[in-house]
């Protein structure tokens, strides 16, 4: 018999002795001070069928925008994510946010009745099902998807309220690209119209040449299927392009010849040029979510500053962070490779010394564009330094001031 | 304010995936097959067209003509779209009762739970746009708010509504907004001629091309 075998022997003997008249609590260690398990979760069929996060882990979306959702109509309209207790690049298809134009219903969508059209300005319109999606080549991606209304302001006291409208997921789906050519698009073709099937059939005009670029018509999201509010069973992403352009439980797709002007389009478009043009593509953007706003660092030491950075233009080429208002600016670490407009976690290491003091991040993306603050905004639009309005995509710096007892606020003003 | 321009160059910057690296995805239609096809020498045309555009997975369907006609909601803002058809102001007044649009909307129009369909009461305004974003006095196009009716309205009963219907909805809500005139009737030829405020007072968005800045001369 080996010594180990007996080890056990030993082990099971004492510990029947020990349940006769003590019960199992009482076979652990004397020693007693490791922490313990407040139990053991039970096992059900569910649970083995579908796993579920810890119930200390709370972490929640908000409704958001100023509305209620649902509100009393049963429509969700913003729903923010949890960016402060984010980590790494990937939002949780649970938690990643959900925008709707005006409002919508969710549509529950019988994936086997479900059906793509390709038509209008092409030479062979298409029908397809969602399994003949699926045998086309497939890409995954990560990419971010942003609303145009995320929007930082003095009033929002965490960087859910400031900057939750956006979220980043590996999507997986056929290129529109595949599918246009196996169309065929027509001289004339410069435009695509995309709908939905929710109750009000949101649809947006996108230009030809970012449906030929890296469109990506999208039936897996995290590793399973799109989520219902996310445009289950088929979703399309436009990368870098505002949220609304992203039309979710798509059915169709008619190629034009001409600006279509939808409701949808009609309601993001404005009247001066440069805020349409800055309110298309997004532009470099980041967010410190550690520390950031209502959060508290209990004492002064060593911090690990930790966020996120994106743009519309494409990768992020850096980032850089001050913990001095932006008087000083240090390069911080890119973890993890930067992928086309996708969420790109960058963090610093940092001591703080127990001084009130203010955290901003700056990304510069791989055009060369930089993330500017509200004053660099300002004075290009030479608006006045209290009414910074900023056009299009607000993707100005966030500051987040900490106070000397460890709270951190909003610093914008 | 400083200049800032739209320009429609490509980007100077060679990018991976700048526009050279598209797929020439229009080269099917101008291809020589098209040309000889309208010339009638059909025969011909099918075996250069085959090489041309043939589809390289096979997958799908054709669709019916009736069942493009039954999904194809859009509405350009010329028109072509729009089914034959015609409804009055009148008509419209009855209908916006008939179909329940009062109960989200107010009977005015306005003061229920669903967004307001009159424009805000600014008074006189130099620009139109000052009314608000309100539909059926925003929109450049009438061929919009007829577009948005049809497809999304009334709210949980969409798509109920026939063509003469929604002329005759459109045509009210454009009366209430001091867009047409009361014995206006709006059908195809009519509907994409009127002359909303806001027709020219919309940005254009900038033409777009792979690895383009947001905004020329726009460091941020
Ligand atoms: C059950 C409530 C309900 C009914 C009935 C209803 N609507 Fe609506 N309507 C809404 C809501 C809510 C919206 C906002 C869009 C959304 O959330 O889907 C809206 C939006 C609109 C808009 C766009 C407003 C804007 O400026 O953005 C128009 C126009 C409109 N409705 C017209 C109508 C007409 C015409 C009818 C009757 C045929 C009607 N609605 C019936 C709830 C309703």
């Amino acid at each position: 018999m080996s010594s180990k075998q007996s080890d056990r022997r030993e082990f099971l003997k004492r510990g029947a002795a020990l349940a006769g008249g003590l019960g199992l609590a009482a076979a652990k260690p004397a020693s007693g001070q490791l922490p313990d398990p407040e139990g053991m979760i039970v096992g059900t069929d569910e649970l083995v069928g579908y796993g579920k996060r810890s119930r200390f882990e709370n972490s929640q979306r908000i409704p958001h925008g100023g509305r209620h959702s649902p509100d009393a109509f049963g429509l969700d309209f913003h729903i923010a994510a949890p960016l402060q207790e984010s980590v790494g690049v990937i939002t949780p298809s649970s938690l990643h946010y959900v925008g709707t134009t005006r409002g919508s219903f969710v549509p529950d969508i019988d994936p086997a009745k479900h059906r793509l059209m390709i038509h209008g300005l092409v030479d062979r319109e298409l029908v397809f099902t969602m399994e003949e999606l699926r045998r086309f080549p497939s890409v995954t991606r990560l990419h971010f998807i942003e609303c145009a209304g995320n929007r930082s302001r003095s009033s929002h006291t965490t960087v859910q309220e400031t900057h939750g409208m956006t979220s980043c997921a590996e999507w997986t789906g056929v290129l529109l690209s595949t599918l246009l050519e196996e169309a065929g698009v027509q001289d004339g073709g410069e435009w695509i119209v995309a709908e939905g099937v929710e109750e009000v059939k949101g649809a947006s005009t996108i230009p030809i040449n970012k449906a030929m670029d890296d469109c990506l018509l999208c039936y897996g999201m995290n590793g399973e299927a799109v989520r219902p509010q996310q445009g289950y069973p088929l979703r399309l992403l436009v990368p870098g392009f505002e949220g609304i352009f992203n039309v979710k439980w798509l059915r169709r797709i008619k190629v034009v010849d001409q600006y279509y002007m939808t409701y949808n389009d009609y309601g993001h478009l404005t009247q001066d040029p440069a805020t349409a043009a800055l309110g298309y593509q997004i532009g470099p953007k980041s967010v410190i979510t550690f520390p950031s706003g209502s959060q508290r660092l209990p004492e002064p030491g060593f911090y690990e500053i930790s966020g996120l950075a994106w743009s519309g233009g494409g990768k992020v080429a850096r980032v850089e962070i001050s913990t001095d208002g932006g008087r000083s600016w240090q390069d911080a670490d890119i973890r993890g490779e930067p992928q086309p407009m996708a969420h790109t976690r960058f963090s610093m290491n940092w001591t703080w010394d127990g001084n009130e003091c203010e955290l901003q991040s700056r990304c510069t993306d791989e055009l060369g564009q930089v993330q500017p603050s509200r004053a660099q905004v300002a004075a290009f639009w030479n608006q006045p330094p209290d009414q910074v309005r900023v056009k299009g995509q607000d993707n100005s710096i966030q500051p987040w001031r900490i106070d000397s007892d460890g709270n951190v606020h909003n610093a914008i003003s | 304010m400083r200049s800032v321009s739209f320009s429609r160059k490509l980007p100077s910057r060679a990018q991976p995936n700048s526009l050279a690296a598209l797929p020439n995805f229009r080269r099917g239609e101008t291809c020589l097959a098209r040309k000889l096809k309208l010339l009638g020498l059909f025969l011909l045309s099918v075996g250069v067209c085959a090489q041309a555009q043939s589809p390289t997975y096979g997958l799908g369907r054709a669709p019916t003509a009736e069942e493009v006609a039954a999904w194809d909601i859009a509405i350009s803002p010329d028109g072509k779209e729009l089914p034959a058809g015609s409804g009055s102001v009148a008509e419209g007044e009855e209908l916006y009762v008939q179909k329940t649009c009062f109960v989200c909307h107010g009977l005015n129009g306005t003061g229920a739970t669903a967004p307001r369909l009159i424009k805000r009461d600014v008074g006189e305004v130099d620009d139109p746009w000052d009314y608000g974003r309100v539909l059926p006095i925003r929109s450049p196009y009438a061929t919009t708010v007829w577009d948005y009716i049809n497809r999304g309205m009334p709210l949980g009963l969409e798509g109920t509504l026939t063509p003469d219907e929604v002329y005759s909805i459109v045509a009210y809500l454009l009366f209430l907004n001091d867009v047409i005139e009361e014995d206006m009737v709006l059908d195809q030829d009519s509907l994409p001629k009127i002359e909303m405020p806001n027709r020219t007072n919309f940005a254009r968005v900038p033409d777009w091309f792979p690895g383009q800045p947001r905004l020329e001369g726009y460091p941020y």
